[in-house]
């Protein structure tokens, strides 16, 4: 399949930066507005409907509005094993929303994710980017105190 | 045979935040030896020689992937690495980015040179973004220590996507885009990122170099089996009471691992190398761990015996169905379907003709996916099938009413 020079297509290397400034927005802003669509869109010589579906493709980006801080509760098989559904359940009564729901005052954003990494440390959880393992009900309280 | 520690023999001994503790352990020893006295070449001889097989999954002999790329035509080259680890039950990367950067960057700071690629990228997953900061400064240190003229590594960050751990799909990810499958050939030693050649490994393989150019290629053919040389690094979870990352020299045995090491009590499953991984009774406890027989990326979860399989599969089978990245039809149809009847078994719902229909698929899947995400993906339910298909029966009976177990 080798490919003579003219055939290889054009490359906008500047497209790399697609992705890398979504993730920019979302740090920043917590979500990837419509707006930071078009500015990067522009920005780099890529079509709004590319970056789009950038956007939206990975589970971390997200077009919508989350929370200042995003719940992510592991619930793969060695957290699952580990009764992270006991985990969900006391996050759902803490904060009275479900996985997917962000709280009216848009503190918490609650998720469920595959395998972060930490079965060591099963049942674990992201907020933000930080790992809590070893969790356990009584623990969640405390937790969530901690992030305003 | 006890735990070995060749690779991860600095966890735990150097602080990770500090290159002068690296440099104590005999740090930057193996890339300044490879700069100085070694052609690109016998770089790549030596570690073709040694034998070292790919430890993200696929086994793929290192030597010979670099060997292509390094013969591949064309100037601009590169080097990754995969630090996307999102095989569930997979934690042994994260461990040695938390542990020991500096022999990680080691690795690919000799794969670059070997190669003669002047940019290294690092593909770190999103839900890793606690290990950037410290990352980024072992990077810097090594670079204003010297040890990085002839290469510049940066690190690009996921954004939560399994199948951006397939080698092209993490290219394309780089890239900046959706992070698809390729259709192959080309291959990336050939063609990779940006359709330049590119050398793509795993985190604890790029871990291996420089104990090779150190120590030497009969050195480590020493360790091992006939065609698994060397150590490998696992991570064991679930129904254990040590759940952890140990490295053990490749051909020990499962039993060793799970029961002496992180001291699992009456086992009852094992599924190795998550979950597009093999599912085994204890019974095959005593199987040796290499690529002839069972390896996958080396993430063991073990299940007890109260636990119940079909569930277990269920569970499996959710992430696969979700992680499906879509692009081929065979496994976005596939995976939601054998999804879908895991859930009916779940629900106490299945029938015989749902287990002709799960084989039936696992047949259809397996040869057509795409990539390894949708030919492995049956692999749970064929195994369970085979060793524990009297769970399945029994969840047939309890819903016709009959006497269950
Ligand atoms: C769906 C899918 C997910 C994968 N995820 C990873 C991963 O997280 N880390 C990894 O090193 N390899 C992963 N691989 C394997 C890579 O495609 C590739 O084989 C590997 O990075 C090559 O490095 P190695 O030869 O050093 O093992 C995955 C493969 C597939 C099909
Ligand atoms: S096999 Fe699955 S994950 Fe792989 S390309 Fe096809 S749809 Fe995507
Ligand atoms: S399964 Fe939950 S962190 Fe791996």
């Amino acid at each position: 399949m080798d490919k003579s020079p003219e055939e290889i297509p054009f490359h906008n290397r500047d497209q790399q930066n697609v992705l890398v400034m979504l993730e920019e927005a979302q740090y920043e802003a917590g979500c990837v507005s419509e707006a930071r669509i078009a500015e990067v869109a522009e920005s780099l010589d890529v079509s709004q409907s590319e970056v789009y579906g950038v956007a939206t493709f990975y589970s971390f980006l997200s077009v919508k509005p989350l929370g200042r801080n995003v719940i992510r509760v592991c619930k793969s098989l060695p957290c699952y094993l580990k009764n992270s559904r006991m985990i969900i359940e006391s996050i759902a009564a803490e904060l009275g929303i479900k996985p997917g729901e962000t709280t009216p005052d848009m503190k918490f954003s609650f998720e469920l994710t595959n395998c972060i990494g930490g079965c060591d440390k099963a049942p674990a959880m992201l907020i933000n980017s930080d790992v809590h393992g070893d969790l356990t009900p009584e623990k969640i309280a405390q937790i969530l105190k901690s992030y305003d | 045979m006890p735990e070995r520690r060749v690779i991860l023999k600095n966890c735990g001994v150097i602080d990770p935040r500090r290159m002068e503790t690296f440099l104590n352990n005999d740090g930057f020893k193996a890339l300044t030896k490879a700069l100085n006295e070694m052609t690109p070449d016998s770089v790549i001889e030596t570690i073709k020689a040694s034998g070292l097989r790919g430890r993200g999954g696929a086994g793929f002999p290192c030597g010979l992937k670099w060997e292509l790329a390094r013969k591949a035509p064309g100037d601009e080259k590169f080097v990754i690495c995969n630090a996307d680890e999102g095989e569930v039950g997979t934690f042994k990367d994260r461990y040695i980015l938390e542990n020991d950067p500096f022999s990680l960057i080691e690795g690919i700071a000799i794969a670059a040179y070997a190669l003669g690629a002047r940019q290294a990228y690092i593909y770190l997953r999103a839900e890793y973004h606690y290990l950037l900061e410290l990352l980024t400064k072992a990077i810097a240190q090594t670079k204003e220590g010297g040890f990085l003229e002839h290469v510049d590594i940066q690190i690009r960050e996921g954004a939560g996507a399994y199948v951006c751990g397939e080698e092209s799909a993490l290219m394309d990810s780089i890239e900046g885009k959706r992070g698809e499958v390729r259709y192959r050939p080309p291959f990336p030693p050939t063609q990779g990122l940006w359709e330049k050649p590119t050398v793509i490994n795993n985190v604890e393989t790029m871990m291996n170099i420089p104990q090779i150019v150190l120590n030497g290629a009969d050195w480590f053919n020493q360790i091992g089996t006939d065609r698994s040389k060397g150590t490998k690094v696992f991570s064991v979870a679930g129904d254990v009471d040590r759940p952890g990352v140990y490295e053990l020299e490749m051909g020990s045995q499962l039993k060793e691992l799970v029961v002496d090491l992180a001291q699992a009590k009456k086992v009852k499953m094992l599924q190795i190398g998550g979950a597009t991984g093999k599912i085994i009774p204890h019974t095959m406890m005593d199987t040796p761990l290499s690529f002839e027989t069972i390896l996958g990326a080396g993430a063991i979860t073990v299940l007890d015996e109260s636990r119940n399989i079909v569930d277990a599969v269920y569970h499996t089978m959710e992430f696969l169905a979700e992680e499906s990245c879509g692009k081929c039809a065979p496994c976005r149809e596939g995976t939601e379907a054998l999804f879908g009847i895991m859930e009916k078994f779940n629900r106490g719902e299945g029938t015989e003709r749902d287990i002709r229909h799960l084989e039936d698929l696992a047949n259809a899947m397996m040869p057509s996916s795409l990539c390894g995400l949708g030919q492995a993906a049956p692999i749970p339910v064929v195994d369970s099938l085979q060793h524990f298909r009297s769970e399945y029966e029994d969840r047939i009976k309890q819903k016709q009413g009959g006497a269950a177990k």
